[in-house]
């Protein structure tokens, strides 16, 4: 029991910190506690001897992709939710689904006996072998990669580019904007 | 190790359902594109666990796999998010319930 | 970690018993008074109160050096009163910074204002895991250690926003904002300028990297360990918000932008999770381009190699505190400028010539000069021309008017 004690702690802190993310009102609490979760799952990772997915974990979920959340929630001035509701008008239909998308999940997991092994003894994953199978099997996938990520990086540059000044905005559906108040702390 | 595979697994199962919820029942933006991560982020645990605890560690295939779904999630989060600065700019409000121009 | 090597195995024998190792030894000695069962964890407790002292200590030693060197840059003397030729000022400083009153701001969110500075320190202390101090004397042996060091370096980015966002304060939140845009913009030239190592050691683990590197063939005496060296520092100046790229923390601009609300102990470790990543980086420096703990030349091998690291690393900082006494401060869109469109295109040129390099290692003696002008050549080449790119013709040209 004492020797399976990190990983339920680290499965308590990822899962409170996943539940945090999607349940608070503040969307700036609700980055930081997503950050948390992913570090939670860095360490999991660690936990399952695989350092360098774990590392690559922590390099790119938070370090960057919760700085880039982080910016996003600052940058459209939603730190704090407004006086609405900060859950869905449909959320009947969604709780539905998470319990449907739950039942499949959990219940193949508990019903399925060769589930129930444990670990093989040794796994190593020298980061050398890793190397190496990525530069002979998996060359295309990683030359593929690297092409998206490039399209990917300009095409968010372009997207979220200023407008020329003389634009029209949008003249459909106009939703009564809400007050940005002296006090909102955002970047706009 | 003594933890067996379907702890693991039910850890991954609550962690795309978590996911899931927040992704299909907030109503801000960019809260819907961190349940989207965080459900990548189970399926990834999932194959790191299945390598684990698979007939053949050596041959290392979730851990490329996991290594290119973290690539292509970065990529992923990074445009979301620019689409949700430039829809803001536009309509002025966040709200996914509000982006209904496309309506019947 | 399973896969890392044990710690307390040995990379190499010789020179047991010598001053060498004399901390290896010692470490060993105390670790086998426990029993058995419990020695990794003994080991390893000593190795952290080692690397907590050491590395403390070295912070406050830097903080007096640092105000006296630049006091004397400037023409006068620096603190001069605590102590012999004031030496004593780190203790009257930690006293003053531990009995000032904690204040809070009261629309704060006072979690995270509390946790801020944890977050910072917390991860910095773990970067010294797996810098390879003296020879066998890396506290954990990583197979994967560089990316470990800068995984942890990224997570403390997280921390300057915390702090800036949970003061409630505009000029904090605007610092907080400015000091992640450098940190994330000159994380990519720190990571591709430490990639030749990287690829001409074959190794991401730091010992290996120090083994590659005997003495007379550091990296730092070929043209793009030069170059990767520069790029290396400048990017690590950037990363620890130090002069000249210290505008988020300009005393005399914005207050003290993401710290403004911050005083008395919080403050304290703020200071002291940016001196330590300061060290951290500058380790790191010292391993990956200077040879960690080799010597210069084999005929000084006698030399322990700790102490060669403690030189390196003297040396580094010391040109840091010269570079702050020195330059002015960039402004935020120079900064900016400068990380994206001079020193990115300079690492990838940079990678290539160190591939150039690897693929003519087997060259004889004319071989070698040619090697060594053709990498030289490309690399003046691209210095030049990004340097002209970076002018901005847009500003009239200066009249100074001087009093008469």
């Amino acid at each position: 029991m004492l020797s399976e004690f990190p990983f339920y702690a680290l499965a308590l802190v990822t899962l409170f910190a996943a539940i945090a993310a999607m349940t608070l009102r503040n969307l700036v609490h609700c980055a930081l506690c997503a950050a948390a979760a992913f570090t939670g799952v860095g360490a999991l990772y660690l936990l399952l001897d695989a350092p360098f997915v774990g590392f690559a974990q922590l390099l790119v979920y938070v370090g960057a992709v919760a700085i880039l959340i982080i910016f996003a929630v600052l940058l459209t001035c939603a730190a704090e939710t407004g006086p609405g509701i900060a859950f869905s008008s449909s959320w009947l239909a969604g709780v539905c689904a998470v319990a449907l998308v739950l039942a499949g999940l959990v219940l193949p997991i508990l019903m399925s006996p060769s589930l129930d092994r444990l670990a093989p003894p040794v796994a190593g994953a020298p980061v050398k072998d890793i190397g190496n199978q990525l530069m002979t099997i998996y060359v295309l996938p990683l030359e593929t990669i690297g092409l998206l990520l490039t399209a990917a990086l300009i095409g968010a540059v372009v997207i979220a580019m200023q407008d020329k000044p003389d634009a029209q905005p949008a003249s459909d559906v106009k939703p009564p904007p809400r007050e940005i108040a002296d006090k909102d702390l955002c970047l706009r | 190790m003594t933890t067996p595979l379907s702890h693991y697994l039910l850890l991954s199962a609550l962690l795309f359902s978590v996911g899931f919820a927040g992704a299909v029942l907030r109503r801000h933006a960019v809260l819907v594109l961190i349940g989207i991560e965080l459900m990548l982020n189970a399926a990834n645990l999932n194959f790191i666990a299945f390598w684990r605890y698979g007939p053949h560690p050596e041959a290392l295939t979730g851990l490329m796999f996991a290594i290119f779904s973290i690539a292509i999630a970065a990529a992923e989060v990074a445009v979301g998010l620019a689409l949700v600065i430039a829809i803001y700019r536009h309509r002025k409000t966040s709200q996914v319930e509000q982006f209904q121009a496309l309506k019947g | 970690m399973r896969s890392a090597r044990n710690p307390l195995a040995r990379l190499s024998t010789e020179m047991d018993g010598s001053i060498d190792q004399i901390f290896v030894s010692t470490l060993h000695r105390i670790a086998s008074l426990a029993p058995p069962a419990a020695q990794p964890l003994v080991s390893m407790l000593l190795i952290i109160a080692g690397i907590m002292v050491v590395f403390g200590s070295c912070f406050a030693l830097t903080t007096i050096v640092e105000r006296k060197t630049l006091g004397r840059m400037q023409n006068r003397y620096g603190p001069n009163r605590v102590g012999p030729f004031g030496f004593f000022q780190p203790i009257a400083d930690g006293i003053k910074m531990l009995t000032k009153e904690d204040i809070v701001p009261f629309s704060a969110d006072k979690a995270l204002h509390f946790l801020a500075p944890l977050v910072l320190t917390v991860p910095v202390w773990l970067a010294f895991a797996v810098l390879p101090v003296g020879r066998n004397m890396a506290a954990i042996d990583l197979d994967a250690g560089i990316l470990f060091f800068f995984a942890i370096g990224s997570a403390s980015e997280l921390s300057v926003f915390m702090a800036g966002w949970s003061s409630q304060n505009k000029y904090s939140l605007i610092g907080a904002m400015r000091a992640i845009a450098q940190m994330i913009s000159y994380e990519v030239p720190l990571l591709l300028a430490a990639m030749p190592v990287l690829m001409l050691s074959g190794s991401l683990s730091l010992a290996d990297i120090v083994q590659a590197q005997p003495p007379g063939h550091w990296f730092l005496f070929t043209p793009w360990g030069l170059a990767g060296f520069g790029m290396f520092l400048i990017a690590a100046t950037a990363e620890s918000n130090r002069s000249p790229f210290d505008l988020p923390e300009g005393e005399s601009e914005i207050i003290a932008g993401y710290l403004t609300e911050y005083s008395g102990f919080k403050y304290a470790l703020f200071f002291l999770g940016e001196y330590l990543g300061l060290f951290a980086v500058t380790g790191l420096a010292v391993t990956l381009y200077l040879g960690g703990w080799q010597a210069p030349v084999s005929f000084l091998q006698w030399f322990p190699s700790w102490a060669w690291f403690a030189l390196k690393f003297a040396a580094l900082i010391l040109l840091f505190i010269w570079a702050r006494a020195t330059l002015p401060r960039l402004r935020l869109d120079q900064l900016l400028n400068f990380a994206w469109k001079f020193l990115v295109p300079l690492a990838l040129l940079n990678l290539l010539v160190a591939g150039i390099w690897w693929w003519t290692g087997r060259a004889q003696f004319p071989g070698l000069l040619i090697r060594w002008l053709v990498c030289s050549a490309i690399l003046a080449a691209a210095y030049i021309l990004l340097g002209r790119g970076l002018k901005d013709h847009k500003l009239p040209p200066h009249r100074y008017h001087y009093a008469v």
